[in-house]
């Protein structure tokens, strides 16, 4: 399959205040060096902790930050390349909805006015076109019709999510990006924006880029999983790969230390021990290697590439060894 | 001496309004719980049921205008807390009662060092000197897992990640050695390998300080680490109490249900469409006196709506307020999370 959505080693840094008027300036490196191919139809879930880079990627898919270093294409188009009109012209492919609910809505705005504003953007139609196409979507996503005529700070959080997915799929998108989309609401209410999302995923043939910190969620929606850790990906394989056998030792420390309410979870000691490094100065090689109980002097030296190993790729110097005790299956080319 | 099998804390029959002059919001009805010595007690329950509420009221930090206690009592190892003068709930909250909270940051006070502000508070409840509650503020870094606490004493919180800022709260919730630490939502916003450190903290100092712990969480994953027993809440009500492997296993009321069917991520059933819980959480500004989850619960038939008996007892020391336990009970027994825990 050819990928639909192809990073190709893909940076961004952030400029950072001098410490004094003749200091060199410095740099946050918040994505270092990702390469990623996602075919049409694929959910990849991007997961990791606080300043990993998981939102840097996604707002660089989406053009609104611009990359420092590599490319991204969708559907064969180079979109650095791109012009202004052109990039316009593009947007209406990518769309993306955000964590906040309340936040990502202008509190001005009624929902109508919201949902309809990409539409009169791009032109879509005359007014009453456009009205149509919002009452369309508002049913779509399961926004009760009266609804649309109110602000933000008048609906529930689940509400107003509806409302962004609704903006986000007005000019019929193929890739979304979902930013921390559920991570505001409760789980009742996360239950029901998880299944709009797979559902219209399911009707429009949507790619999706979900990014979470919930490793249930990403369990829950994703094909594919990519496990990122200080701006880079140590981790990228299928869903159930990655969660019946994690390879990479961060993604087990990140699995060992979620919660589950299962018996297992009573009085078990999983805290990996540390914290995470500061990302203006990551560990040099591994950037893991500070906590990881199997480093070597080699981490230290040198940066592990992503390999592929066990049906999944891995960045780690000593992913076979850590493969190993379960033996990975042999694969036969025939 | 002091009893040691009189539970620490008691809250009996504690109903709460807030009014505005035109809206009256009947925030809790009938609260009742109790928390024995050395107890891990779990409140979960989703936002606006009233979790934080009960909290507040135990620390006598409800607003002193527009809240109002309209019938209940709550006691602390004997004390009567409800009508107490602030002076001396002043006494008591710190010195017998330390509370954690959600955001380490907006907890902090950022213009002064973590060494000052935990010093302050054991100076302020136990008449120490500065000297003295400066010794007491790094031991209790120490306490908490701080590396190098002679040093961290004089960092203010901005320098600390969110992780050692929690720990410096947990610090000053602990300094003047309470016998109950309410944690309202204390991991919440933390990743989960800190969350991990902090929960597991929280543990180990309830059993070397022989504190008891009120646990406030919407995340039954943390329940299931760290709490010996459970209560449910919905809308200012308690729906559910019980050891939590019994609730687990025997989920018995229409809510604590719908909360277990709709966690994403159990079993292989992946994408296949989570069970929604219907509709949303109902405005609290009039009474009801049926079932105030039926008419979102699946299992609810006509008698719900019928003024509610009170929680009645369904085992030994776990008791529901649904009508509908055993259909609910036997509803759940293909649930993946109940029969992990059968």
């Amino acid at each position: 399959m050819t990928a639909f959505l192809s990073l190709r080693g893909v940076g961004k840094d952030y400029p950072l205040a001098r410490s004094g008027p003749f200091q060199p300036r410095r740099w946050l490196r918040a994505v270092d060096n990702v390469s990623l191919d996602i075919s049409q139809g694929e959910t990849l879930g991007l997961v990791g902790e606080s300043g990993c880079g998981k939102s840097s990627l996604a707002r660089l898919i989406v053009q609104i930050e611009a990359l420092s270093r590599g490319s991204i294409s969708l559907g064969g188009v180079e979109l650095a390349r791109l012009g202004k009109a052109a990039l316009k012209q593009a947007r209406r492919d990518f769309q993306m909805v955000f964590q906040d609910p309340y936040a990502s809505l202008n509190p001005r705005m009624k929902a109508r006015a919201v949902i309809g504003e990409a539409l009169r953007n791009y032109r879509v139609g005359d007014a009453a076109q456009i009205e149509a196409r919002v009452e369309e979507l508002a049913r779509q996503v399961g926004l009760g019709a009266h609804l649309l005529d109110r602000f933000p700070h008048e609906l529930s959080g689940g509400q107003c999510q509806r409302i962004g997915i609704a903006r986000a799929i007005a000019l019929n998108p193929r890739l979304i990006v979902a930013d921390e989309a559920v991570s505001a609401l409760d789980v009742s209410i996360q239950a029901q924006i998880l299944n709009l999302i797979v559902r219209l995923q399911a009707e429009m043939g949507l790619t999706l880029v979900f990014v979470s910190h919930d490793m249930s969620v990403i369990a829950h929606v994703a094909d594919r999983v990519a496990v990122m850790y200080l701006g880079r990906i140590v981790e990228l394989g299928a869903t159930e790969t990655i969660f019946a056998q994690p390879g990479h030792p961060y993604t087990r420390t990140l699995l060992a230390a979620v919660p589950r309410p299962t018996p297992e979870a009573r009085g078990r000691r999983t805290a990996p021990a540390g914290e995470m490094p500061s990302p203006l100065n990551p560990p040099s090689g591994c950037h893991f290697r500070t906590r990881c109980p199997h480093a070597t002097p080699r981490c230290s030296d040198e940066v592990p590439a992503l390999r592929d190993i066990g049906g999944r790729s891995i960045a780690c110097h000593h992913a076979e060894a850590l493969l190993s005790p379960v033996p990975a299956p042999e694969v036969v080319h025939a | 001496m002091t009893d040691t099998t009189s539970p620490i804390l008691e809250v009996d029959n504690l109903s709460l309004e807030f009014h505005n002059g035109t809206q009256r919001v009947y925030a809790l009805d009938k609260v009742s719980f109790s928390l024995a010595r050395g107890e891990t007690l779990s409140l979960v329950g989703e936002s606006g049921c009233g979790k934080s509420v009960t909290a507040l009221a135990v620390m006598g930090l409800l607003p002193r205008f527009g809240a109002r206690i309209t019938s209940g009592h709550i006691r602390l190892g004997g004390t009567s807390l409800v009508g107490l003068p602030e002076r001396e709930m002043r006494a008591i909250r710190g010195n017998r009662i330390g509370m954690v909270f959600q955001d380490p940051m907006t907890s902090l006070d950022p213009v002064h060092t973590v060494g000052m502000q935990i010093a302050e508070a054991v100076q302020r409840h136990k008449g120490a000197s500065r000297q003295e509650a400066y010794g007491r503020a790094r031991q209790m870094l120490d306490l908490v897992r701080i590396p190098d606490a002679g040093n961290r004493l004089t960092a203010y919180p901005h320098e600390l990640s969110g992780g050692q800022r929690q720990r410096v709260m947990i610090a000053m919730a602990l300094a003047c050695d309470p016998q109950l630490l309410i944690a309202d939502e204390p991991t919440t916003a933390l990743d989960v390998t800190v969350q991990a450190q902090i929960l597991e903290l929280i543990d180990e100092l309830k059993t070397e300080l022989g504190m008891s712990v009120l646990l406030i969480t919407h995340d039954l994953g943390v329940v299931a680490a760290t709490a010996d027993r459970m209560m449910v809440m919905y809308a200012g009500r308690i729906v559910e109490e019980g050891p939590v492997e019994r609730i687990f296993a025997h989920p018995s009321h229409g809510y604590t249900a719908g909360l277990l069917r709709s966690l994403p991520g159990h079993g292989a059933r992946r994408r296949s469409p989570l069970t929604e819980i219907a509709g949303t959480v109902p405005r609290l500004d009039r009474r009801v006196d049926g079932c105030v989850y039926a008419p979102r619960c699946g299992f609810a038939e006509a008698g719900c709506d019928a003024p509610l008996p009170p929680a009645r007892p369904v085992e030994a020391g776990h008791r529901t307020a649904c009508i509908r336990a055993e259909a609910v009970l036997a509803a759940m027994q293909d649930n993946d999370i109940v029969r992990s825990w059968a």
